[in-house]
């Protein structure tokens, strides 16, 4: 796959569809990647988390969207003949809670030819053990190698930056196949509503004077904090934290994984302006993804990629 | 339309990083206006804007409101700052020779200055201090009651869309609300702004809406409004 510069998008974080429609032809003249990455597509069609989906965090954003797609097979019929449109390769990305299930999904995207290549988003819980199937080196290898007979195209492991050892579960996803590595994939983040919206609560908080019952101490907690009664912002109690906050993150962990393996590093995390891309570049990137900073600016890929062109004279 | 200061941040918590939702309150001479209130550090920033500082704006974007229709009258009912979009729908229908009667609410006497914005508007204030002492949505009910072949266009806070929406589900009167909500990106990439529907799914405020029928809203949430 040859790409006209190193600039791509983070999965879920732009989308070409909805951005024609918005912005029509504007967008056709320039569009803003090199090759565009879908939203995670999952077997079945999936409505999202409760609202609230957002919380905005400090430099950054915490989301708890919860993949809203069509499903598998509304993302065959009714979005890839739009995608394939793009003027740039699409790289459709995928998610299932079993090697069984991400098979199957491999397995239907290797039969279209407007998928240049396929990404597996592997920050999804694992059905028997809850853990995300990114997380744990061997599960990771274990799934990759089921998976990658299904495809002949270029195969992208997402990783989780959720995870003990990021740099290991790289080398999991190299030593079962993987083509490339991508991260990172947002930081699990909380937030809790605004102090007035919670009701009846006795919940200490840090610097603040208060009358507490009994003086913070460092023994054992004999009462839990009751979380959901404190009032959990989001409606998907937990979400991904992204933005210029998990920048200095991603350079680190991107700067250890491409340090181990051999196959090509995709960074992404808080690419705002070309020099962040250009810090993930130097560490080993060789491709970068620019993800909530399209939120702001819907052209800022473009305007990335053109400010780390080198200057023709 | 979305904006935001090119420089974010500097606000508590380095708020704000993301733009903020406006409507177009006016057009005038080929020039947008808009009504801005602080409410939050994203408001704050806009407000605090400097001569020259540069300003990220994305826009016109959604879908606004629909012409009456049946021959029925045009009911406006705003609340606070939501009362922008009514003054442009206000032209419009002025333009289109629709009768239209107009209702707003404020919290206070200051705040109902806004009022002006709008020609014969009548004016609730939370306080009493003008017009009729209680909740726009008080008003409504009294026009309802006296002429309930209308549509109703609503903005305003959530517990007020709220209530009209209710009102007007009971009474089967057509009544498009302009949403607020949180949201990230305005063109219907995030899926952050979402609101449930009676039928279990969910619309995207930014493209969806921000207009959207009464009926085909399971409720209107409060907190959709985060962050300001």
């Amino acid at each position: 796959m040859t790409l006209a510069h190193p600039i791509i998008n983070g999965s879920g974080t732009f989308d070409a569809i909805a951005a024609y429609r918005a912005f029509g032809e504007a967008l056709e003249q320039e569009f803003p990647f090199a090759a565009f990455v879908s939203k995670t597509i999952t077997l079945r069609p999936r409505a999202g988390n409760p609202a609230p989906r957002l919380w905005e965090a400090p430099a950054g954003l915490i989301n708890s969207i919860g993949l809203p797609n069509r499903g598998l097979d509304g993302y065959l019929a009714e979005d890839l003949p739009e995608l394939a449109r793009l003027s740039v390769p699409l790289i459709t990305n995928v998610m299932g809670s079993t090697a069984a299930e991400i098979s199957q999904l491999v397995g239907a995207c290797d039969g279209r030819p407007e998928i240049a290549a396929i990404e597996l988003n592997v920050s999804c819980p694992n059905v028997q053990t809850g853990l995300d199937i990114g997380a744990d080196p061997r599960q990771l290898e274990e799934v990759v190698c089921a998976v990658r007979p299904r495809t002949s195209k270029p195969l992208i492991v997402k990783l989780t930056p959720n995870a003990a050892d990021v740099a290991a579960c790289a080398l999991a996803a190299e030593a079962g196949g993987a083509d490339a590595v991508s991260l990172i994939n947002t930081l699990r983040a909380m937030a809790l509503a605004p102090r007035t919206d919670r009701k009846s609560v006795s919940t200490r908080h840090f610097g603040e004077k208060s009358t507490p019952a009994s003086a913070p101490t460092l023994r054992s907690a004999t009462t839990k904090p009751d979380v959901p009664r404190v009032g959990r912002w989001l409606g998907g109690g937990t979400g991904g934290l992204s933005g210029p906050a998990i920048r200095t993150v991603a350079l680190a962990q991107v700067a250890a994984v491409a340090a181990r393996v051999d196959i090509p590093v995709i960074g992404m995390g808080g690419v705002q302006r070309a020099a962040h891309a250009r810090d993930l570049l130097d560490v080993g990137a060789v491709l970068v993804a620019v993800g909530t900073e399209s939120f702001r600016d819907p052209l800022a890929g473009a305007r990335i990629a053109r400010d780390l062109a080198p200057r023709s004279t | 339309m979305l904006a935001a200061a090119e420089r974010w941040g500097g606000g508590e918590d380095e708020r704000p990083y993301l733009a903020r939702a406006f409507s177009v309150a006016r057009v005038v001479d080929g020039e947008a206006h808009y009504l801005l209130e602080d409410v939050g550090p994203g408001t704050r920033r806009l407000c605090e804007l400097s001569v020259g500082e540069g300003l990220l704006v994305l826009g016109p974007l959604g879908r606004g409101f629909v012409r009456p229709y049946e021959g029925r009258r045009a009911l406006l009912v705003g609340g606070g700052v939501g009362i922008a979009p009514l003054a442009i729908l206000q032209d419009t229908l002025a333009g289109e020779s629709v009768a239209s009667t107009v209702l707003l609410g404020f919290r206070d006497g200051p705040h109902a200055e806004g009022a002006a914005l709008l020609s014969d508007a009548i004016v609730a204030t939370d306080d009493g201090s003008l017009g009729h002492g209680g909740f726009v949505t008080e008003l409504l009910a009294s026009e309802l009651d006296r002429d309930g072949y209308a549509v109703v266009y609503a903005c305003g806070p959530a517990p007020m869309l709220e209530t009209v929406r209710v009102m007007c589900t009971e009474r089967d009167v057509p009544a498009q609300l302009a949403l607020e909500a949180g949201m990230a990106c305005g063109f219907g990439a995030c899926y952050g702004c979402a609101v449930r529907t009676r039928g279990g799914g969910y619309l995207r405020v930014c493209v969806d809406g921000p207009v959207i029928e009464a009926a085909e809203l399971e409720r209107v949430d409060e907190h959709a409004g985060a962050p300001a």
